[in-house]
């Protein structure tokens, strides 16, 4: 585990920093403070973090903006901290390219749990896996020989749903939105027919699952969209 | 009983009179036998003594007929200026009614009470000026003579054999506050007369002259001193009810006066109220409309009307039934109204008519045993002769009912016409068949030619026909032909007989013909009415009773209407739904606001602007005034017919109480609110305050604890602490998350995001943001269930609360079943438990907000689950409910309704 990764918090709450702080110093990582999102963009940019965390409720700009201005030159992982009234701002946040959110309140071991599938996927993508496999669990895939299998046995698949699993493994652990994934598997045009997606993730699971209401493997994040499971 | 309390009517009665007194201004009339007697000095020397006294006194209209004397005490006075109305091409100076609103003096005079306004003012008479300057508070001087009150009117012509038109109701006087007599003796008077000192206008000098003779002067003096001795009796007895003095209880005597169409009915209503006045008696003038009397003359409607219209004005109440039996409908309702006395008309027929026909006189009599019956004789022909004077032309136009007869000659000729040639007809035919039937089935022939023209026709050309045919049967058939000349003397008997068969019958079948007519008519006019009570019954919202009122309305009075309603402020205006065909534009808004404020009906018809082609009706109900209804008729004689009338007045009680009924409904609705709202708010603090407290506490305990004594604790201590902190906090949030909701909820601003979802999702999405570890779920859902249309975040909550709930009520292990399918047009969905179910009778209130079936239970939450559980699926169209299963624990049912889903393209 890289335990000298450096995190960013933009976070004007003083006692959530205060939690925060303590939780991420205690497991290693090096923490930055922020306390608005003017600071939040310098450190970010001046202190080459490995993961931001980033709260949506700023006092000083739109936590949506900050993700928007980091995304101009940074790939490093942000991930969201949301109240409930922010539910749509937290959709615009991802589909502006924010890796994962929480909502508050939320346990430390959620969040740590975050971080590390964060801070992994940068190392997934980033490497790809050299044998061209991914594997969960039971869940096999093969995608040099487009090849399925649960528990070792093969699932067919049609080429949508196919598709559909590839760009959740392409960016595994993180949460897609509905917007995003219609349009890397249906395109541009695609983008306001959300029930193609629900019904094709409906088959999907009920192919690769065992349980589709209780899901493994292709979670669902009601209200925002799909992410498929790393661990 | 012994005790002198007074009855309670005139109690009420006297404290209705003295509230009214309270509001109104106080009326003084100076009050005279006749022209020159000093009436106008009095007053001014009156008014001046007021003004001495610092009163702040205007003369409104003053006629000092140039008579210097008069004229000096006019000074100093402020004058108010008249207001000048063109009229026939003559400047007349008219009391400036407004004028005097505007300039609100605490007194104001007036003078010659009696005087009849100039075409186009707002009111037809000066002393309905004078009222209104009382109901507007201001005190009011002013000046009448003894001929121009209204009940003495016919007695003065009697006396004096001059006319006079100008008359005051005697309700004006009987209201006036203080009447003062100014008395001149009658040799005094005509002394002034000679020196020039009385006023008489040029071109009435003969009449005058004729007026002012001492006989006439002495009688007029006798009516003016008896008149104001009325007065002092009255209020003498007014002084004695209001102190108790009483020694015998007085039955209140109740007057009814029955009128019929004859020409002495105005008399007769004269006489009764003097009668009643006498008796201090309550009046009512009745006419009865039998099928008979439906057909008089308009001539003679009119004088009906003119006979009520005057009975209203003398205080009476005015009543017009209808039925069948003359007798029997005076005697019914002399009952329901208690009538210790009638008055009748002596009957006109006398002699064998009356013998053979009766009369109505003898029928009561007969039948009201138990009332006084006065008789009253009739009027001298002199003034029967008078009354058909232009004057009266002209009041009737004041009814708005001179207008064109409802037959018009083309059709009273089309009639006639039709006559002959049926006739003609039957002759044609009877030439037909005469060679080969007998004469008397001729005779058949021509009666049902009769039959058919008074049954198409009516009477009168019916008549014409059975004249006819007698004639045409006696030429054409009877021996010798082609002659009217008979050769058999018995065939005079025949055209005897026939001739009378053929009046009888065109008699009955007119008659019946028309009772039919009539009876369909008032059919019509009840089902119409009911057609509108129904509609007005099942109608909600002011909006579509205004649209229901005005389309029955027009309809049934041949009118455009409007139905102008007031605003916050109290001021009528036009409704703001879009305008309907049959709506009535161009109302004056002045005076519908006059007719709110004083509740009187105004415009065409009646005493004020009658001039207008409006008629403006106050729509009241128990409650106060609700609005105005203003009608344009196409046919305003119409209007002015007396059933007419009433069914106006029931239409518009009818619309009166449903928008009163709209109006406590709405009252109720928002007192209900606030009650609720209140209660609300009580439940709300204590739930809060109690389930923020407790978690607060063990998170403040604990945590308190391990600040102070962390170092010392054992991990285990530590870990125990930590856990319950953690625990309560997440039962906050819980608390927190769903105050929010319902907050959001009940704020209204809750914007369903609706997509197609499958409910396999939603139900996974539930079930990922919620620890079940304890309770195993089942879920059944079958593979081919449709997508629905929901808001998936919302309808997770619905499933988060539920299983919440499960998870709280039920024992540990225990199976919770989650299942769905399809009925009808639904999705029906089933959150089942294996808990002890739900306590009977609780299974609609647990749905209630704050609701909980255990006060004060260690299960947390403020009981708001299952309530924003019921606000989102009612947000979706669908229900929710809950029952017990029949093998025990509690299910809780949702249906969301099912549209069709979006099509999707399959796979290629």
């Amino acid at each position: 585990m890289n335990t000298t990764a450096t995190l960013v918090i933009i976070e004007d709450e003083i006692q959530i920093r205060r939690f925060l702080r303590t939780t991420l110093a205690s497991q290693g990582y090096q923490v930055i403070e922020a306390e608005t999102g003017k600071q939040g963009l310098s450190d970010a940019a001046l202190r080459k973090p490995d993961l931001i965390i980033l709260d949506l409720g700023l006092p000083d700009m739109d936590g949506v903006e900050v993700v928007k201005t980091i995304r101009h030159w940074s790939d490093v992982p942000i991930i969201i901290l949301s109240a409930r009234s922010q539910e749509s701002d937290k959709i615009s946040a991802l589909d502006a390219g924010a890796d994962d959110y929480l909502v508050k309140p939320f346990a430390a071991g959620e969040l740590l749990a975050r971080i590390r599938v964060a801070l992994r996927h940068v190392s997934v993508t980033a490497s790809s896996t050299p044998e061209g496999i991914f594997v969960v669990d039971a869940l096999k895939v093969d995608l040099i020989h487009r090849k399925v299998t649960i528990n070792d046995t093969e699932v067919h698949l049609t080429p949508i749903e196919y598709r559909l699993l590839t760009a959740l493994i392409k960016h595994a652990g993180k949460v897609l939105t509905h917007q995003f994934l219609l349009k890397e598997v249906w395109g541009a045009n695609y983008t306001e027919r959300a029930h193609y997606l629900r019904i094709y993730m409906g088959t999907l699971r009920h192919k690769l699952e065992q349980n589709p209401a209780r899901p493994r493997f292709l979670l669902t994040e009601v209200g925002v969209g799909y992410r498929l499971a790393v661990v | 009983m012994t005790d002198q309390r007074p009855d309670p009517d005139s109690l009420l009665e006297r404290v209705q009179r003295a509230e009214a007194v309270r509001r109104r201004g106080r009326l003084k009339i100076f009050f005279g036998a006749c022209a020159g007697v000093g009436k106008t000095f009095g007053m001014l020397v009156a008014a001046r003594e007021r003004r001495a006294e610092g009163l702040d006194v205007v003369a409104g209209y003053v006629e000092t007929h140039k008579r210097v004397e008069t004229e000096q005490l006019l000074d100093g006075l402020e004058i108010l200026p008249p207001r000048w109305v063109t009229y026939h091409n003559t400047q007349l100076a008219e009391f400036d009614l407004d004028g005097a609103l505007k300039r609100r003096p605490a007194l104001i005079l007036v003078d010659e009470l009696a005087h009849t306004n100039a075409p186009g003012s707002r009111h037809p008479k000066r002393w309905q000026d004078v009222e209104e300057l009382l109901d507007a508070g201001i005190d009011v001087y002013t000046a009448v003579n003894v001929q121009h009150i209204d009940s003495l009117n016919d007695v003065v012509t009697q006396i004096t054999g001059v006319a006079v038109w100008e008359t005051v109701p005697d309700a004006v006087l009987a209201r006036a506050n203080e009447i003062e007599l100014i008395d001149l003796p009658p040799d005094e008077l005509l002394q002034r007369l000679k020196e020039g000192k009385v006023y008489l206008p040029q071109q009435a000098e003969r009449a005058a002259q004729h007026f002012f003779r001492k006989g006439n002067l002495i009688a007029l003096r006798e009516l003016a001193l008896r008149r104001t001795a009325d007065r002092v009796d009255a209020q003498m007895r007014d002084y004695r009810n209001d102190h108790a003095i009483q020694d015998v209880w007085q039955v209140k005597e109740r007057l009814l006066v029955c009128v019929g169409p004859g020409n002495s009915a105005e008399n007769l209503v004269r006489a009764s109220f003097r009668l009643a006045q006498l008796l201090k008696a309550e009046w009512i003038v009745v006419y009865v409309e039998t099928a008979k009397l439906q057909r008089l003359s308009r001539a003679q409607r009119d004088a009906i009307l003119r006979t009520l219209k005057l009975a209203e004005e003398l205080g009476a109440e005015a009543i017009t039934l209808s039925g069948h039996k003359l007798v029997d409908e005076i005697i019914g309702y002399a009952r329901t109204r208690n009538v210790t006395r009638i008055a009748l008309g002596k009957p006109t027929l006398l002699g064998w008519r009356h013998r053979v026909f009766g009369s109505l006189v003898n029928d009561i009599i007969r039948q009201a045993r138990d009332i006084d019956i006065h008789l009253v004789g009739k009027e001298s022909s002199f003034l029967s002769q008078m009354r058909a004077n232009p004057y009266f032309a002209r009041s009737r136009l004041y009814l708005g009912l001179a207008s064109e007869e409802v037959y018009s000659p083309r059709k009273w000729r089309e009639g006639y016409g039709w006559a002959i040639a049926v006739t003609t007809v039957c002759t044609g035919i009877d030439w037909w068949i005469f060679s080969y039937f007998d004469l008397a089935n001729l005779i058949m022939v021509y009666l049902l030619g009769v039959v058919v023209v008074a049954v198409r026709y009516g009477r009168d050309p019916s008549v014409l026909s059975s004249f006819l045919s007698v004639l045409l049967f006696d030429f054409f058939f009877v021996p010798p032909r082609f002659s009217f000349a008979v050769a058999d003397t018995q065939y005079l008997i025949t055209f005897a007989i026939m001739l009378l068969v053929a009046l009888v019958i065109s008699n009955m079948t007119a008659s019946i013909h028309h009772q039919a007519k009539i009876a369909g008519h008032r059919e019509r006019r009840i089902t119409s009415l009911y057609a509108m009570s129904r509609e007005l019954a099942a109608s909600r919202g002011k909006e579509n009773i205004l649209k229901i009122a005005v389309k029955h309305v027009a309809d049934v009075f041949e009118a455009q209407a409007v139905l102008l309603l007031p605003n916050t402020a109290g001021r009528v205006v036009y409704p703001m739904a879009k305008s309907l065909t049959q709506s009535c534009h161009g109302s004056d808004l002045s005076v519908a606001q006059w007719v709110y404020d004083h509740e009187q009906m105004a415009g065409q018809g009646t005493d004020t602007l009658p001039g207008g082609e409006m008629v403006y009706l106050p729509v009241k109900a128990t409650s106060g005034m609700i609005g105005v209804l203003v009608l344009l008729p196409l046919n305003p004689a119409r209007l002015a017919l007396p059933e007419q009338q009433r069914m106006l007045e029931t239409f518009v009680s009818q619309i009166a109480l449903a928008l009163e009924r709209v109006r406590l409904a709405a009252e109720s609705h928002a007192t209900q609110m606030k009650m609720e709202t209140e209660q609300l708010r009580n439940s709300l603090l204590s739930a809060i305050s109690h389930d923020l407290r407790t978690p607060l506490a063990a998170i403040v305990g604990a945590s308190s604890s391990l600040v102070r004594d962390g170092e010392q604790m054992g991990h285990a201590s530590r870990q125990e602490l930590s856990q319950a902190i953690y625990d309560e906090a997440i039962r906050m949030a819980g608390l927190a998350n769903n105050l929010l909701d319902m907050a959001r909820l009940q704020a209204g601003a809750i914007v369903l995001n609706k997509q197609w979802q499958p409910l396999e999702e939603v139900v996974g999405g539930a079930l990922a943001g919620i620890r079940m570890a304890d309770h195993p779920v089942s879920i059944q859902l079958p593979a081919d269930l449709p997508l629905v249309e929901i808001d998936s975040m919302l309808i997770e909550r619905v499933f988060v609360n539920l299983l919440d709930n499960a998870v709280k009520y039920t024992p540990t292990n225990t199976a919770v079943e989650i299942s769905a399918k399809v009925m009808q047009n639904e999705l029906l969905v089933q959150v089942a438990d294996h808990g002890g179910g739900i306590p009977l009778g609780e299974e609609v209130r647990i749905f209630e907000k704050f609701h909980r079936v255990t006060r004060e239970g260690n299960q947390g939450g403020a009981g708001l689950g299952l309530t924003i559980c019921r606000a989102i699926i009612e947000a979706h169209g669908g229900r929710i409910w809950a029952d017990n299963l029949p093998t025990g624990g509690a299910a809780f049912h949702f249906a969301l309704p099912l549209t069709q889903p979006p099509t999707i393209e399959p796979e290629v």
